[in-house]
């Protein structure tokens, strides 16, 4: 059927606003980058807009160069990978007992967790209970607190629910231990649900800034997005070198390079995250 | 078969029962000290709020005041500068955040390209998964006297604008950056409720003559209307708890008459200040009306017999 030139010029217009939006959306970003590969001059005249001008990767070696970046960056990996997997391990562990019906006390337990994780004590108590373990200034600090999300857990739990009883049973007939139930079955039938909280999990290790601000005061444990902050916001850039503030890069070029350098890695895994986040999201929603 | 033993499973004592289940229980070793530990953990060191816990002073010799930190935090005529802001920030999010978040899922609905739409979305979830640091630190750059919005306004031929630092631009930068960055993953859910209304509406609507316009306005919009309503609910149940994290990053001193929410007073104050019994009775105080407001949105929504929040 044909569409009426009313309902046509509707669709038009619609993708028109759209179009705009996206630009809205993708224009700083896409700003940030050629500013932080153009060169200085054309930087602090203010030309800079659709094309990178005399193009240079100056800001990037400069940045490079620094220590305290690099290191901030290797820390923030570190924290990414070992937090990610404490929080696998920990969600998991306790997910999968209280997927299991015949469990006794299980709804005890859950109430327990809901609590736990409803309740949020706040900032002071946190560090407060942070320091009197001893454990401020420690990559701990960083890696406990946060071990298991609650709500990941549930999301993790619903999961291992809707995998067949039957095939447990039926390995149970077989006489199949419940460890390898667990090896054999449960975990190779997992593997969505463990990606998409190992995304969950990662970027949310990769842009945390308040366990870190509050938790660690040396320097040389510090993650990206404090270095961030310090070299972007308070536009310390000695920060970065160490006390000597004179280069002939731009600062602007070096605090935009910064940026770009601390989202590249969300960028490149972004297509995988989105497809995993929108599933999570609606699982969370279906199940509520 | 079956039936003799479910019978045969309620006749276990619970010692049997959990005997049976040991290498499960082992399981959950681990997660329980953890939520014990670091967790509950946190809500003992909450008696502070109760005591004066001051240098010297350790979790129980700390002596006990009763409700006096409440007591000065609500007579501090600071209390209701601080509601104030906190309010005016969450109401200007409602007003201006989530009407758009439905615009866009409306409009990414009308579009019929499916690989158009596909990466509409694509494009609008990204700035979801930047942290607060790297917005924040964008937003104060392309803001700053040298930033690209004053280059725009000398390239017109207008005056450049301290937007930092100016108090009246700093609820109208906070909502604008909170829409650039959330408005597209955020929009998910209306997108998921609108691919769920039966396409026969909108076949009947269009032998009826029905424009687009019109069937946005009597199929779409009432198709969604729960989910609105539910998620509407939810974000005034919220409505105290203001994320900190960006205020922090946000505000400074010029901005602070109006940036300065319940809880960055709580890091200055508390953490900052070494001012722990009194941050925390000010962090319990919001916790506890936070937790009420959630509270009666979620058993409004369970009674407009919709799904409940957990």
């Amino acid at each position: 059927m044909k569409m009426k030139f009313s309902d046509r010029l509707f669709g038009w217009i619609n993708a028109f606003l759209l179009l705009l939006f996206t630009l809205i959306i993708l224009y700083p970003i896409y700003y940030m980058f050629i500013v932080s590969i153009s060169g200085s001059g054309p930087v602090m005249r203010a030309e800079v807009s659709i094309i990178p001008l005399e193009p240079t990767l100056d800001a990037y070696r400069v940045i490079l160069g620094f220590n305290s970046f690099l290191r901030s960056y290797c820390n923030t990996i570190f924290y990414t990978v070992a937090g990610t997997l404490v929080n696998l391990f920990m969600t998991a562990l306790c997910a999968y007992p209280l997927s299991r019906s015949d469990l006794y006390g299980r709804s005890a337990i859950t109430v327990f967790i809901v609590i736990a994780t409803v309740f949020d004590a706040g900032m002071i108590p946190g560090f407060m209970l942070v320091n009197s373990l001893h454990l401020r200034n420690t990559i701990w600090a960083i890696l406990l607190p946060g071990a298991i999300s609650g709500y990941n857990m549930i999301l993790m739990r619903t999961f291992f629910q809707n995998i067949p009883v039957d095939l447990i049973e039926a390995a149970r007939i077989d006489g199949a231990s419940e460890k390898r139930i667990v090896a054999q079955i449960i975990l190779p039938l997992s593997k969505p649900i463990f990606a998409s909280l190992a995304l969950m999990y990662a970027v949310g290790h990769w842009n945390s800034y308040l366990p870190p601000l509050l938790y660690l005061d040396d320097k040389k444990l510090y993650p990206l997005q404090l270095i961030l902050r310090n070299v972007v916001i308070s536009s310390e850039l000695s920060e970065l070198s160490g006390g000597m503030s004179a280069y002939s890069v731009n600062p602007l070029n070096i605090k935009y390079a910064v940026i770009f350098v601390s989202i590249l890695p969300i960028i490149c895994v972004y297509p995988f995250i989105q497809k995993y986040f929108e599933k999570g999201i609606m699982i969370g929603s279906l199940k509520g | 078969m079956k039936r003799s033993e479910s019978i045969e499973e309620k006749k276990l004592t619970v010692r049997q029962k959990i005997w049976k289940n040991k290498e499960l229980y082992s399981l959950l070793l681990l997660p329980i000290l953890y939520f014990t530990i670091f967790r509950y953990g946190t809500f003992v060191w909450l008696s502070i709020a109760f005591k004066d816990f001051t240098l010297g002073k350790t979790l129980f010799t700390a002596e006990w005041v009763g409700f006096k930190h409440f007591r000065s935090f609500l007579e501090d005529p600071y209390f209701w500068n601080l509601i104030g802001n906190t309010l005016t920030l969450s109401v200007l999010l409602l007003i201006f955040s989530f009407p758009f978040t439905i615009i866009l899922a409306l409009m990414i609905n009308e579009v019929h390209n499916k690989a158009g739409k596909k990466l509409v979305q694509s494009i609008s979830y990204l700035p979801h998964f930047f942290s607060t640091v790297v917005v924040c630190g964008m937003v104060v750059n392309l803001l700053s006297t040298d930033g690209l919005i004053n280059n725009l306004l000398s390239m017109l031929g207008l005056s450049k604008i301290p937007f930092m630092t100016s108090l009246g631009w700093f609820r109208p930068i906070y909502v604008i950056s909170d829409i650039w960055q959330s408005v597209g993953w955020g929009s998910i859910i209306y997108i998921a409720a609108l691919s769920g209304i039966d396409a026969q509406l909108y076949e009947a609507a269009v032998l009826d003559g029905a424009s687009r316009w019109k069937q946005i306005l009597h199929i779409s919009i009432p198709g969604i209307l729960p989910v609105i309503s539910i998620q509407f609910l939810l974000r005034l149940g919220g409505i105290i708890n203001i994320g900190y994290e960006k205020i922090l990053l946000l505000y400074n001193g010029s901005t602070m008459p109006v940036a300065d929410v319940i809880s960055t007073y709580v890091y200055r104050r508390g953490l900052m200040g070494t001012d722990y019994s009194y941050g925390t009775a000010v962090g319990l105080f919001q916790t506890v009306i936070g937790l009420i407001l959630m509270a009666s949105a979620n058993q409004i929504v369970k009674k407009l017999d919709a799904a409940s929040l957990w």
